[in-house]
Formats: C-alpha cells, structure tokens, sequence
C-alpha cells in the first residue's frame, strides 16, 4: 500500500514516539496500571490529538485509514496508550460528524485543536452495563443550561481527561433507547470514584468507575440523536480503531516471534527450525487480518465523505459489517498471540525475557470483552433475520 | 393499512406511547422502538404484508414513522 511522503512522515514519527517513549515505559505502565502520560504528552506535541478535527478549525482532517495506521503503530509498542488514543479519537469523531451545527462544539473544537484536550468516553452505566445504546440518565434543560448525573462502571481515563463526553436520554421522558450525547468541560463535572482499576491488561488505560455529577450550557448537548450517530460515528470509528491497534499488538507478537524464530534458525544453518512452520502460520494470520481491517477502514473513509456514503451507514448490512470487523480482530488478536506463545514457549511465557508475551496476550484479552462479542453476535443474530445479502 | 401497521407496532415495536394513537408522521425511534424491536416489526411486516424489504430499505429511516412505514410497503407492493 503506497501512502503519501507526508503521511509517511507521520507514520514515521508516531513510530519514534513509540520506541523512544511508548515502548520504555510499556512495562511500567502495565505494572503499576498508571496512565501513560508520557506518551499522550508526546502525542499532543505532535498535534494528534486534534488529528480528525477539520482543517478550517485547526486540525489535520485526518481519514480513518491513516488515523488506523496509527493506531497499528502505538499498539505495537503500548496497548494502553494506543487504546487511551483511539478511545480520544472516537469521541472527536462524535463531535466532527454530528456537532457542527453547534457554534459551542464548533468553538470548543477550535480549542481542543488550539491546547490538545483529552476527551474521556462515558457511555456506560450501572444498570444498562455494556449496552451503549440504553441509558437510565437523562439530561434535564433549564434556562439555557443542563444538569446530568450518571453513574458509570467505567470511564475511560477518567481522572485524566480534560473533558467527557457522556450518552444519556434525551429527556426525564424520554424512554431509555432515546439518547443523545453531552460535552461536559472541566469545571463543568465532579467525579467520584466509585471503584478501582486493577485488572489482568489494558492496566494503563486507568478506567474505574465513577459516580459523575455535571451541568453546563445547552450548547454542548449535541444535535440530533445518538441512535444515527452511532451507526455512523461510534460504532464504526471504535470497531476499526480498535481492531487496528489490537493487530498492532498482534503484530509487535510476531515481530517477537519472528526474532526468536531467526535466532534459532542461525544456530543450525542448513536446517528449518519447527518453529517456523508455526511462523508461516502467524504470518497468515496476520495478513488477514491486516487485510480485513484495512478494507473496511478504507470503505467507511469513503462512505464517510458523501451524503449518499452516510446514508448507506445507516443500513443494516453496514452495522452487520462493523460488527463483524470488530468480533474477528477480537478473536484473531488472541489467537495470533497465542500461537506466538506456542513457538517462542519459555521465553515468551518468562516476563524478564525480550521475546515476553504475557502483557500482549493479557492486553489482547479486554478486546472480546469491550463491547462483549456475545452481545454483538447476538446482535448479529437478529439483523440476520431480515438482511437477505450473504 | 395504517391500522394494520399500527396493531404491528402495538405488538412488536415496544412503544412507549400508544401506537394506535401516534401521530403518523412521529419519530418511533424516540417513542421506543430500539434497532432489537425495529427488527421484529420488520419481521411482521413482511409476514403481515407479505413483502420482503430489499436490504436498501433496511435502516432507521425507513422504519421511523407510521407514515414512512406506509410508504415503503406501498413500493413494494406496487410493483
């Protein structure tokens, strides 16, 4: 795949962030589940965070492929910076593609572009659990202003983000599948904390959960209603991110394997190590899932830019696809690294060792699980009942 | 055929609001209706008209008022 000489350069630096600062303090991170705020300081240097924000309000404009890409990258040096960046991203994207018309979203991208803001995601909620697309919250106007309330099993981030962005109901009224999403600044919210992060991976990405009290300005609630903006925003943005920086993980798993593989193969020149069937095998694997990964980002980058494009990601045989994507990397992650462990066997079982595996395959571990591939399947299961297209 | 599809909204759609008395033009999305119970209402639609929805036709638009309802399985069933 050819990319431009700039987005090389991009692609290029992203990598310098991860060996010289994602990669060093991976290990450290992962055992004391702290936030690696080294490397999203490195990020916001580079003006990454503000990568999907239009150019006219300051941003790169960037497209999912080459915002992928990156993800790919971090993921293969530190899965909890890779996943705190993405997590990031979708909420921008939220913002971008249905927050416009708000001249307050609009002028607050300007300054998340202008100081580089962390945006943390609130979606989920005790009671609902891991269902996005239900909310016992509701957002309740008053004189211009609002006030929401949330108790959330998770927020990403949360004693690290700049600013939230939190799913509700629309009203006190509205029934819970009528959702829309709120922008809360700081010094619009209060946390709580309400339990601790200490879990087998993902250590870093620091998301307990959090008993959330906030009001703020109308304009900040986001036009239109969730239910479109996911299909066409969050869903799609979080199952590519995601898959990408989980192949990223993948693919720092067969680097390893590869090395450990050559290494064996120099001490008896003339003779095919076992082991290297089993890497023919991870070298599949991987390019599938590259593949797979890839043709999706780029049909939604396409979809992405014209009405018609946008209107198509809203029908069924579009959320069957995103699901799809997300469940196979999911899977695929795991199963890579897996057999990653099989070859490379002590050493990569041993946490001392160059050729370790233990924080990729418990990172990969959270990504059946966020969003549970049980209840997409079953989701799945449903739209089947009326697609017809195989 | 409003009142047909209404009845089917009434078993299927799990409104919160009385679907015989909704106004025609009404977002269902915003009265209930979740991408789960949208699927068993299309699922009675084809088997109450008769029809199957071409995959085109599978999305919120289509499905987010009586009144659209009523337009899509009168395409259909013009043909």
């Amino acid at each position: 795949m050819k990319i431009s000489p700039e987005k090389q350069a991009r692609l290029d630096a992203v990598h310098g962030i991860g060996r010289e600062i994602a990669g060093v303090h991976a290990g450290d991170v992962d055992k004391n589940a702290r936030f690696p705020k080294e490397t999203i300081a490195a990020l916001k240097e580079m003006k990454l965070l503000s990568a999907l924000v239009p150019v006219d309000l300051g941003g790169m404009g960037m497209g999912m492929v080459e915002l992928g890409s990156i993800c790919t990258a971090l993921g293969q040096y530190c899965s909890a910076s890779a996943m705190v960046f993405a997590m990031h991203q979708i909420q921008v994207a939220c913002l971008v593609r249905h927050g416009l018309a708000s001249q307050t979203l609009r002028a607050y991208l300007v300054e998340l572009a202008a100081q580089q803001r962390l945006i943390g995601s609130v979606t989920s909620e005790v009671g609902v659990g891991g269902d996005t697309r239900s909310s016992i919250c509701a957002v309740e106007r008053k004189d211009g202003r609002f006030i929401l309330n949330k108790d959330a099993t998770t927020i990403s981030y949360g004693e690290y983000s700049d600013d939230l962005l939190v799913t509700c109901r629309r009203g006190p009224e509205s029934p819970s599948s009528d959702q829309v999403m709120v922008l809360l600044r700081k010094g619009d919210f209060q946390l709580e904390r309400t339990s601790v992060w200490d879990t087998l991976g993902m250590r870093g990405t620091c998301s307990p959960g959090f008993k959330l009290t906030s009001s703020g300005p109308e304009g900040q609630i986001v036009p239109g209603d969730y239910g479109a903006a996911s299909s066409q925003t969050m869903v799609p943005f979080s199952h590519i991110l995601w898959a990408s920086l989980w192949m990223g993980i993948a693919t720092d798993a067969v680097a390893r394997t590869g090395s450990f593989v050559r290494t064996q193969a120099r001490a008896k020149p003339g003779t095919v190590p076992p082991t290297a069937l089993r890497l023919a095998e991870l070298s599949n694997m991987l390019q599938v899932l590259r593949i797979s990964t890839h043709d999706v980002a780029a049909e939604c980058e396409e979809l992405m830019s014209s009405p018609d494009g946008n209107e198509a990601m809203l029908e069924i045989g579009f959320s069957l696809k995103m699901n799809n994507v997300k469940i196979y990397s999911s899977e695929q992650a795991v199963a890579i690294i897996h057999t990653a462990l099989l070859i490379c066997g002590i050493s990569g079982y041993k946490n001392d060792s160059k050729y370790s595996l233990g924080r990729h395959l418990r990172d990969a571990h959270s990504a059946a699980l966020m969003v549970g591939n049980d209840r997409i399947y079953a989701k799945n299961a449903s739209m089947l009942l009326v697609h017809k297209e195989p | 055929m409003n009142e047909k599809i209404r009845t089917i909204l009434k078993e299927h759609g799990r409104l919160t609001v009385d679907a015989n008395t909704i106004d025609d033009n009404a977002d269902l999305y915003q009265a209930g209706m979740t991408s789960h119970s949208s699927v068993n209402v299309m699922l009675a639609l084809e088997g109450g008209f008769d029809v199957e929805f071409p995959d085109r036709m599978l999305k919120r638009a289509v499905f987010e008022s009586v009144a659209a309802i009523r337009a899509a399985i009168e395409e259909l069933t013009a043909a």
